[in-house]
């Protein structure tokens, strides 16, 4: 082992900043990370064993104690939920002899719950070592419960089991047009550099991860650092459950992408640029390594680049399961080989980014629009969308509709036209821009998507009214308690009280003042967390409260007070000691009548709960 | 004439490079902190420290004071909500106040008082936490740990070591040190490391000390944070760690 390790350490030129890289190689080999490899790489990238073992203990991709060697994870977005995962999980531990979140005694085959893998339009979805399993069902997990119990490699697997498709319905602006290898280069290099970046400022181009700050503004404030040092990075960590725009555009559109940043790196002044790639999307790295290596044999990267005296060059790098690297600090962090932990702000990435320099951090979809504006002009994209909203927007459409999958839009478009166009009838209502963002109803398909009314990264789930709503905010109540950082106090603590007070009151043991005490605490949560993850985690709770109120109330007990816990099943140990189980060791808590526990405290001891 | 920024209502002076930590301290006011210590770089993590600055949410340990401020803090709103986020800390550890040799002389327990925290308000989480005893002079007892790394950063800073970590996410976060057993016998921690003495809670105590000085007579018996914490840090400040 000690030579291997050495080897991929090599292969890295011993940088710490790749430690993220070095350990998913080590992970994808032993299928955990050895304490052995701990140490070694301590001396080997020299960094404290503590920065190891807390990048280890961060990401949700790496172990210290041994996984499977058939590592199987299912997707545990509402959208793979909707179809029928529960379910199937339950089938796929029942074939493999395995329970969830366990590995086989045999150490063949662990099964777990993962967050959404990004494959919502071809759910239910999985991974096995990394690689996207989609579609899937009955059939499907008899054949990959085979598989493994053959201990057939990986490479032998039949290949539909991986397929992913783009799945793009409806084509605008952006989508219509595949810009040519290196020609908003050539413009841009023709019209001037400077220019250009009036052109983008024309364009009033506004980031496409959701928070929409101007593109152009960004890169004049980096471009105007007094630095030698500057990066230009590509935040392709979609992990806003629902989205999926990034991987059929880094599929089918990266070399527009890659020309965006390159026309970012010509304007900012930058050498390097990364892109960062969430782990889930691990199926396309080998794809996109060949399209940089043919733009690099092209003059399209490297040094000089076409011949206007330009050197940049483009590295990926992959992330191991953490959604809050999609925050763009978290996500520098995370480049330097560190845990994803969003930064004290200021000073913003623009001055102090990627070890320290200045950075521009821009979404896949923004580098995309970037290229079309610097081959067709600013007046080209701005001639499209509403007064606060140019150009177009990538939608990820998945949930009860006839046709999940990508859908191009003017800014402005109406909900309802979107509903219309995928084929979704009976519409109870659509959580726009993903858990973060906000649950609308039914009477609300007349707004509509721009950032001066519904913003939204992407993320369109569609809801009819077969579903409880309840379903969905426990859901992403619980992905948020779950992909929480920790490193604040509202966040790390309230995400998790969010999380025991919605299951509180979705399990049917909330009381009446329990929807007051939900509330306020989304209001602490909101206020005074850290970052976005935090300020938004509240929201699928806050959204809905604010339209559905009584199907909440409509879950409380009549009584005052309420224990939030199971008393019965609390005494399970109790009653195991003593070696009883007669009808004088059991509380009647939740007896079909009434709901008053038959052993009752003083309010002073159960005040706490 | 020296810069200046509004505290409520007070306008106090700062300098370039001061965060509104600073400034409030310098000018002999208290803002309530327990991840914040002067001597050391601010991590602006348990939020306490929370003011309203120009109507937006900042951490003052951590935000820079700049001209035109109009910063709030000893408003109803904020104390209720620091009392809540104090609750939070309480309730996702295991503290135990009457059988803690801390007791009196831990700043967590400190801001409690100071903010009129009667009860913990949220369930308790009751986790597992690890004690580790193994170092023949100081031991760490995870129950009281509440992630403010100031010890990562004092032995970083101060020490010239590297003795402990932060490790794991979201509710799951924990203390971590520097060995290979993940013992802290086997690191090189000393008791009289600054990483030692610097922690607000008792989750690093020194072993066979506890009681030296009696209940009744701690710190925090007779001052109330505010006080002590002007007192003590503000020297800091002036001297430069």
């Amino acid at each position: 082992m000690r030579q291997i390790i050495q080897g991929i350490a090599e292969s890295s030129h011993y940088r710490a900043t790749h430690l993220l890289q070095i350990l998913r190689q080590i992970q994808f080999r032993y299928h955990y990370i050895p304490q052995a490899a701990i140490e070694q790489l301590s001396d080997l990238l020299n960094i404290p064993r503590t920065q190891i073992v807390s990048v280890v203990e961060f990401y949700s991709f790496f172990h210290l104690t041994p996984r499977g060697q058939y590592e199987l994870l299912i997707s545990d977005s509402i959208t793979d939920h909707m179809l029928g995962k529960k379910e199937l999980i339950g089938y796929l531990a029942k074939k493999l002899d395995v329970a969830i979140g366990e590995v086989r005694k045999d150490g063949v085959v662990s099964l777990d719950n993962t967050s959404c893998t990004g494959m919502c339009d071809q759910g239910p979805a999985g991974l096995v070592n990394g690689y996207a399993l989609t579609r899937l069902d009955h059939a499907g997990i008899d054949k990959i419960a085979e598989l493994v119990n053959q201990q057939k490699p990986l490479n032998e697997w039949p290949a539909e089991l991986f397929q992913v498709d783009d799945n793009i319905y409806k084509s605008g602006l952006l989508l219509n047009q595949q810009i040519e290898q290196g020609a908003a280069l050539r413009s841009a290099f023709k019209r001037g550099v400077n220019e250009t970046l009036t052109e983008i400022d024309k364009s009033d181009l506004r980031g496409r991860g959701g928070a929409g700050f101007k593109t152009a503004m960004k890169w004049r404030f980096c471009s105007e650092e007094r630095q030698a040092e500057r990066y230009v990075v590509c935040n392709a960590d979609e992990g806003e459950p629902g989205t999926f725009k990034d991987r059929v555009l880094l599929n089918s559109y990266a070399n527009q992408v890659f020309e965006g940043m390159t026309v970012c790196a010509a304007i900012v002044g930058a050498t390097q640029g990364f892109l960062y790639l969430r782990g889930e999307y691990l199926h396309l790295l080998d794809k996109l390594q060949s399209i940089l290596d043919q733009r690099r044999q092209n003059g399209l990267l490297g040094n000089n680049i076409l011949g206007a005296g330009l050197d940049f060059d483009i590295e990926i790098h992959l992330g191991a399961g953490a959604y809050i690297c999609g925050e763009e600090s978290a996500l520098i962090e995370s480049l330097e080989g560190k845990a994803g932990i969003p930064r004290n702000r200021p000073p913003y990435p623009v001055t102090h980014g990627y070890l320290g320099k200045p950075t521009v951090v821009n979404n896949v979809e923004t580098f995309l629009a970037a290229a079309g504006i610097a081959a067709n002009g600013g007046d080209w994209f701005a001639s499209i969308g509403t007064a606060k909203s140019k150009g177009t927007k990538i939608l990820s459409i998945s949930g009860d509709c006839a046709y999940p999958g990508i859908y191009e839009y003017p800014f402005g478009v109406t909900v309802q036209t979107i509903l219309n166009d995928c084929g979704a009838d009976d519409v109870l209502g659509v959580q726009v821009g993903g858990p973060s963002g906000t649950f609308i109803s039914n009477q609300e398909f007349d707004r509509k998507l721009a950032f001066e009314d519904l913003a939204t990264g992407g993320s369109f789930i569609i809801f009819n009214s077969s579903r409880n709503i309840l379903d969905a905010v426990h859901n992403f109540t619980h992905f948020f308690a779950h992909e929480s950082c920790g490193f604040c106090t509202p966040c790390r603590v309230g995400t998790s009280l969010l999380k025991k007070q919605v299951d509180k009151i979705v399990e049917g043991h909330g009381a009446a003042g329990d929807i007051v005490a939900l509330e306020e605490l989304c209001q602490l949560v909101k206020n005074y967390s850290h970052c976005g993850l935090g300020q938004t985690a509240a929201n699928p709770i806050l959204t809905t409260l604010e339209r559905y109120v009584d199907l909440y109330e409509k879950q409380l007990k009549d009584i005052s007070f309420e224990p939030g816990f199971d008393l019965d099943g609390s005494l399970e140990t109790a009653r195991r000691m003593a070696n009883r189980d007669d009808v004088g060791a059991h509380l009647a808590q939740t007896a079909a009548t009434g709901s008053i526990p038959t052993a009752t405290f003083p309010p002073s001891l159960a005040g706490g709960e | 004439m020296s810069k200046t920024i509004t505290l409520d209502g007070k306008v106090i002076p700062f300098e370039d490079g001061q965060t509104i930590m600073d400034a409030a301290m310098a000018a002999g006011i208290y803002i309530p902190h327990l991840c914040h210590q002067p001597e050391f770089t601010p991590h602006g993590s348990c939020k306490l420290c929370t003011v309203k600055v120009n109507g937006r949410n900042c951490s003052a340990c951590t935000f820079p004071a700049m001209e035109g401020q109009d910063v709030l803090s000893e408003t109803k709103e904020l104390i209720n909500d620091r009392r809540r986020i104090t609750q939070m800390l309480f309730v996702e550890g295991n503290h135990l106040c009457p059988g803690c040799e801390k007791t009196g002389n831990c700043q967590l327990q400190a801001v409690g008082y100071h903010l009129n925290m009667l009860d913990n308000h949220f369930p308790l989480f009751y986790p597992g936490r690890e004690v580790d005893a193994s170092h023949p002079d100081v031991m760490i007892d995870r129950n009281r740990c509440i992630l403010c790394t100031l010890c990562v950063r004092a032995s970083q800073e101060k020490d010239g070591k590297n003795v402990f970590g932060v490790s794991g996410r979201g509710i799951g976060k924990h203390l971590i040190v520097n060995a290979e057993s993940g013992l802290l016998k086997d690191t090189n921690l000393e008791a009289t490391d600054r990483a030692v003495h610097i922690c607000p809670t008792g989750a690093l105590l020194i072993k066979r000390t506890g009681y030296r000085v009696p209940i009744g007579q701690r710190v925090y018996d007779h001052k109330e944070i505010d006080q002590v914490s002007l007192e003590t840090e503000t020297e800091t400040l002036k001297h430069g760690g």
